[in-house]
């Protein structure tokens, strides 16, 4: 099972911090159109912009950033974390 | 009345109540304080100001700290230096130092902690913390010790032994996380996210801590007789600093403190880790950066969440972005110690390198009143300065044995030359 974490700033959609997908050997792709799936547009429309994730979304694999990776075609395992992040470092 | 309105998304424009919280509910945009400028300008005045407090809270009328409660520890109020002796080794006619290694915890974080903290504690909350490279997580520890609150600081593992030490002896839990500040910083918005009453100061309050480095423009106005300067030079890692002193200038404009913000703000950070120098000076998109090593631990951010802003607000300004080599960090830092009797971290150098290869390039014209921000104490990274000097020799406490061992190496009669830069 994919386990995917939220942050609270998708609360008013997801109304959960977690959740959990058994897509099998996928990719983020697959798993964000599940969770729209799942969703809706709401979610769809906080995540990515024109099929894109949003400037300020940050996606992680087991902690890697997908931009690290191969964005949204990155490999998901059935065992792998997903959290969903704002964009926020620094100061 | 208040001068707080709420919060406002910087990219959809969505308004929020003040509270905790730094992402918009609609499109995960970064949120920003949204003030009531018609009262702060009916409020404010030179005269207040220059009545006001020695720290950056002579200019509480443009924080978002309501309360009189505020942890201030004497951030601020620092001096301009007009770097005459470095400007003339640059070639520039007018060159000014704002050196913030002076402050409560020898870097420019006790302003924007100064903040966060006197709004951590509007708030009630139960600790506080932060996701750190070490100036942070020192100015933290302190503000947190004052304001008695408990702090969790999460830092990368690789960061200079001095800003460890620093870091511990205020007492607060230290956090090392294996890999870069990155993934330092993920972790702790995930802690952030799991703890809703404690506050991460460059986290879930970072509209309100970003606030404090506006100060950094307030003070150099005043400083300047309330002119503004004609060009800026900041360090770059978020981007969130370079943002915050280009919104100080506005604001002065707009509540009447200055006749124009018309200032040229450029950037600099360090070649091996410049993911907005790098977008600026390609006119490209800020493309984070995974693997990195530079001598810049402050610095080194290489996923940039203010990026984007500081990118187009360079742009936007006219301003441009070096990318000096570690080599060169480490030059500069010695050139501003041997001019100006400054002795910063490589933060600073970066500054201070990135300076020096602007005005080589034309980006910076000789006759602009030219104003950096050196950010940082070099104190806190002697490991790595370490490096670029010799032990001084020791000789038997006898004048013969000066004279005979170190007195013919050097003129005493001749001041010491500055010591040659590198050469791009």
């Amino acid at each position: 099972m994919v386990k995917i974490r939220f942050s609270s700033a998708l609360s008013n959609v997801t109304h959960a911090r977690e959740t959990t997908l058994d897509l099998g050997d996928t990719n983020v792709k697959a798993v964000l159109d599940k969770l729209i799936e799942q969703y809706g547009a709401d979610f769809e429309r906080r995540i990515l912009d024109k099929g894109e994730v949003r400037r300020f979304v940050n996606l992680y694999v087991n902690g890697e950033d997908i931009r690290h990776l191969s964005g949204l075609n990155s490999p998901v395992k059935n065992t792998d974390e997903i959290s969903i992040l704002p964009a926020v470092s620094g100061g | 009345m208040s001068r707080v309105i709420g919060l406002k998304c910087r990219e959809c424009g969505a308004e929020y109540p003040a509270v905790i919280q730094n992402t918009c509910y609609e499109c995960f945009g970064p949120l920003e304080v949204n003030y009531d400028w018609d009262y702060i300008s009916d409020n404010i005045s030179k005269e207040k100001i220059a009545a006001g407090p020695k720290s950056i809270w002579r200019y509480a009328d443009l924080l978002p700290v309501e309360s009189e409660k505020r942890i201030d520890l004497g951030a601020g109020f620092n001096t301009l230096h007009h770097a005459d002796r470095l400007g003339a080794v640059l070639g520039l006619k007018e060159l000014y130092i704002l050196d913030e290694s002076v402050n409560p915890t020898n870097s420019f974080k006790d302003r924007v902690t100064s903040v966060a903290l006197s709004k951590a504690l509007e708030f009630d909350v139960k600790a506080v913390g932060c996701a750190s490279t070490g100036n942070l997580a020192a100015a933290v520890g302190a503000h947190a010790a004052k304001a008695g609150l408990p702090a969790y600081i999460f830092i990368p593992g690789t960061i200079e032994l001095g800003k460890i030490v620093q870091m511990l002896i205020y007492g607060p839990h230290v956090i090392a996380v294996e890999g870069t500040y990155d993934d330092a910083n993920r972790l702790a918005s995930e802690v952030a996210d799991s703890h809703p009453d404690w506050a991460f100061v460059n986290i879930n309050i970072r509209p309100y801590y970003t606030e404090g480095s506006k100060t950094l423009a307030y003070e150099t106005a005043e400083q300047l007789g309330w002119q503004t300067p004609d060009h800026i030079v900041a360090p770059l890692a978020s981007g969130a600093l370079l943002c915050a002193i280009s919104r100080g200038y506005k604001d002065l404009e707009r509540v009447g403190l200055v006749d124009g913000a018309d200032v040229k703000l450029s950037g600099s950070q360090p070649l091996n880790c410049s993911p907005i120098a790098t977008a600026v000076r390609n006119n490209s998109e800020v493309v984070p950066v995974r693997n990195f090593e530079t001598i810049a631990h402050s610095l080194a951010i290489g996923n940039p969440a203010d990026g984007y802003y500081a990118k187009k607000t360079i742009l936007d300004s006219g301003g441009y972005a070096a990318t000096p080599t570690d080599a060169e960090i480490i030059e500069a830092i010695h050139l501003l110690a041997r001019t100006e009797g400054i002795f910063t971290e490589p933060a600073g150098g970066t500054t201070v390198a990135g300076l020096k290869k602007l005005v080589e390039s034309g980006h910076i014209q000789p006759d602009e009143r030219v104003v950096v921000y050196v950010t940082g104490n070099g104190l806190k990274a002697q490991d790595t300065l370490l490096k670029s000097l010799q032990r001084p020799p020791v000789i038997k406490p006898m004048l013969g044995e000066f004279e005979r061992l170190v007195a013919p190496k050097i003129d005493i009669h001749k001041q010491q030359e500055i010591a040659p830069l590198a050469r791009t």
